[in-house]
């Protein structure tokens, strides 16, 4: 694995030298000293690995397609911004808008993210974004989702809050989110129908929790013990007949 | 890209530190300017003075600065005169003629006029903006005092000679403008006797709030939004006497549904609150840091349109738009964290360092 260091480095240079090494053939490449420089992987197309010592900056990965990044840190805001495809590993927790408008891949944060995280996702067929957040999440998780997975686990956070804010999933109309415990009504814009999870639903959440887990070195089944609610919008096109007299 | 980066630094035992720290956390954040503004405020900067009211003046012509004397001759005690020190920075031009007094109101003229110390100040403040054509008060706080120009605030930090201060609380702000005009008195902060505001945002209400903020006295100057935000603390706080808690509440109020879930005690207060300051209340995207000599508050608005992210060592608190803006000083802080829309961070000092 090839290593950058990028201390004091402005971000346009720190990613023209990971291209250059991309170039060269380079596939594995490892940025230490990362303090807040943006768009680290930002368009770029896999496959590549990139891993990142420090605190990453606004927009990385934002529409990457096929990078797997993993943060070894905490990250900041607009993460996976439209991102098509690939992987991205926090290990630490990350800002607001996380997962805006994405399309395809998978984010795994470890502790706390902000506000706004998976606003308007989509999925299409079998490409189907997945977001999931090991601590607790901010008001506005999944506004205007419109596909894909959000799941967020509660394990770490302020103790006492709650595992998500208000307005949850306000203006959503596709996709589902699975949350691990309780959400209060008045927590849930009003599209959304909530329910206990069936067989299919947990099918699918190992699914997606085998990866998160392995990545984490968390327990699997203790983290299934817990009790899901699934949030999924009432309709899927809501305002389709807004325009229509 | 995204508009205007703020940061703060408290040092709750009240150690002063130079501006070398706020200047390297500001600049990390260069992306969120565009050079058309950039400004700091110092707390702590002038213990020799520390009784006497610090005017930072901005002056377009030496008319204007004969007037503002003749004013500051006739309403106050002026014990010094003086330019404040710049240095010849690449980058900085057309600056105006930059001048700092220490005052004290005329004992005569302050009984005759029936009021106490701190409203005298303001009131004189407001007439010097609003009547003395090509001078602007930049800063009129006790022990405190604000550098602010057109340019990248780590640009005008070099200008200042900031290095040379010792403040135990700096914020800072790096301006982007997108509504109103780039020039020097429009920079940040905006401030009235030691509050001070830098402001990452827009004041959607600025209408309603410019409005109601007049009725007391108050004139907007300063072609821009966040200056009402300024006056609508220096009102809150120190002529009505709110708790900070409550004035946040005026300002950043909680939506109607969320106060309908509160208990019927917080009900009754906030909706009093939101009904008796309904004016105050400010609509649209912010992130702030109100500084004044105890510590500082920061807020975001009621959802969250703007980053705020607060981080704490062992004497020093820390805020700012981005975290690694906290890192680039302190890079192991004990804890990291970012408030909730409308939750105030409220950072006091334990006490004061007086040499």
């Amino acid at each position: 694995m090839v290593e950058l260091d990028a201390s004091g480095i402005h971000y346009r240079e720190l990613n023209n030298n990971i291209k250059e090494l991309i170039k060269k053939g380079h596939d594995k490449i490892k940025l230490v000293n990362v303090n807040g420089q943006r768009y680290i992987g930002s368009g770029f197309e896999g496959p590549v690995k990139i891993n990142i010592e420090g605190t990453a900056g606004n927009d990385m990965a934002a529409f990457a397609s096929g990078v797997e990044i993993s943060v070894y840190g905490n990250v900041q805001d607009g993460i996976g911004n439209t991102m098509g495809e690939g992987v991205i590993t926090v290990h630490g927790q990350a800002g607001d808008i996380l997962g805006y408008a994405m399309r395809g891949g998978s984010i795994y944060i470890r502790d706390n993210v902000g506000y706004r995280v998976g606003i308007h996702m989509k999925g299409y067929r079998d490409k189907q974004p997945v977001i999931v957040v090991g601590g607790k999440a901010g008001d506005f998780l999944g506004e205007y989702m419109a596909g894909g997975y959000l799941v967020v686990l509660g394990l770490t956070g302020r103790p006492g809050e709650p595992i998500v804010g208000n307005h949850v999933g306000v203006g959503m109309h596709g996709g589902v989110m699975y949350i691990r415990g309780e959400v209060d009504g008045n927590q849930l814009g009003p599209e959304i129908d909530v329910s206990e999870i069936d067989e299919s639903d947990r099918t699918r959440l190992v699914e997606i929790l085998t990866p998160y887990c392995r990545r984490f070195k968390l327990n699997l089944n203790e983290i299934l013990e817990g009790r899901f609610t699934r949030l999924k919008p009432f309709s899927s096109r809501p305002y389709g007949k807004l325009y229509a007299y | 890209m995204s508009g205007c980066a703020i940061s703060g630094i408290l040092n709750r035992k009240g150690h002063r530190f130079d501006g070398s720290d706020i200047i390297k956390s500001i600049a990390l954040m260069h992306e969120r300017s565009n050079g058309m503004g950039g400004g700091f405020a110092a707390y702590g900067i002038y213990p020799r003075h520390k009784d006497e009211y610090a005017f930072h003046m901005f002056y377009d012509d030496l008319e204007a600065k004969e007037d503002v004397e003749y004013f500051l001759n006739r309403h106050f005690s002026v014990s010094a005169s003086e330019e404040i020190p710049t240095r010849k920075t690449k980058n900085i031009t057309n600056a105006p003629i930059i001048w700092r007094y220490f005052v004290k109101p005329d004992i005569q003229k302050l009984r005759t006029s029936e009021l106490n110390t701190d409203e005298y100040v303001v009131r004189c403040v407001m007439r010097i903006n609003d009547e003395i054509q090509g001078a602007f008060v930049v800063s009129s706080g006790k022990n405190m005092g604000v550098f602010k120009g057109v340019g990248y605030p780590e640009d005008i930090g070099e200008f200042y000679r900031l290095d040379e201060y010792k403040a135990y609380l700096w914020t800072a702000h790096g301006r982007f403008p997108t509504n109103t005009p780039g020039w020097w008195g429009g920079a940040h902060p905006f401030t009235l006797l030691d509050w001070s505001i830098v402001h990452n945002g827009e004041i959607s209400s600025y209408g309603a709030n410019q409005r109601y903020i007049e009725m007391f006295g108050y004139k907007c100057t300063m072609m821009t939004d966040t200056e009402v935000i300024t006056y609508l603390f220096d009102l809150l706080l120190r002529k009505h006497k709110l708790p900070l808690e409550i004035a946040v509440k005026a300002l950043a109020a909680p939506l109607w549904d969320e106060i309908e879930k509160m208990d019927d005690k917080e009900q009754k207060l906030l909706k009093a609150v939101r009904l008796i300051y309904g004016n105050a209340l400010l609509n649209g995207p912010f992130s702030i840091i109100l500084g004044h000599k105890n510590g500082f508050l920061a807020l975001n608005d009621r959802i969250k349109l703007r980053p705020l992210v607060v981080a704490e060592d062992q004497e020093r608190i820390f805020v700012a738009s981005e975290e690694s803006a906290i890192r680039e000083i302190c890079p192991q802080p004990d804890t990291v964290w970012t408030p909730r829309g409308g939750e105030p961070v409220i950072a006091l000092m334990e006490g004061g360092d007086e040499e």
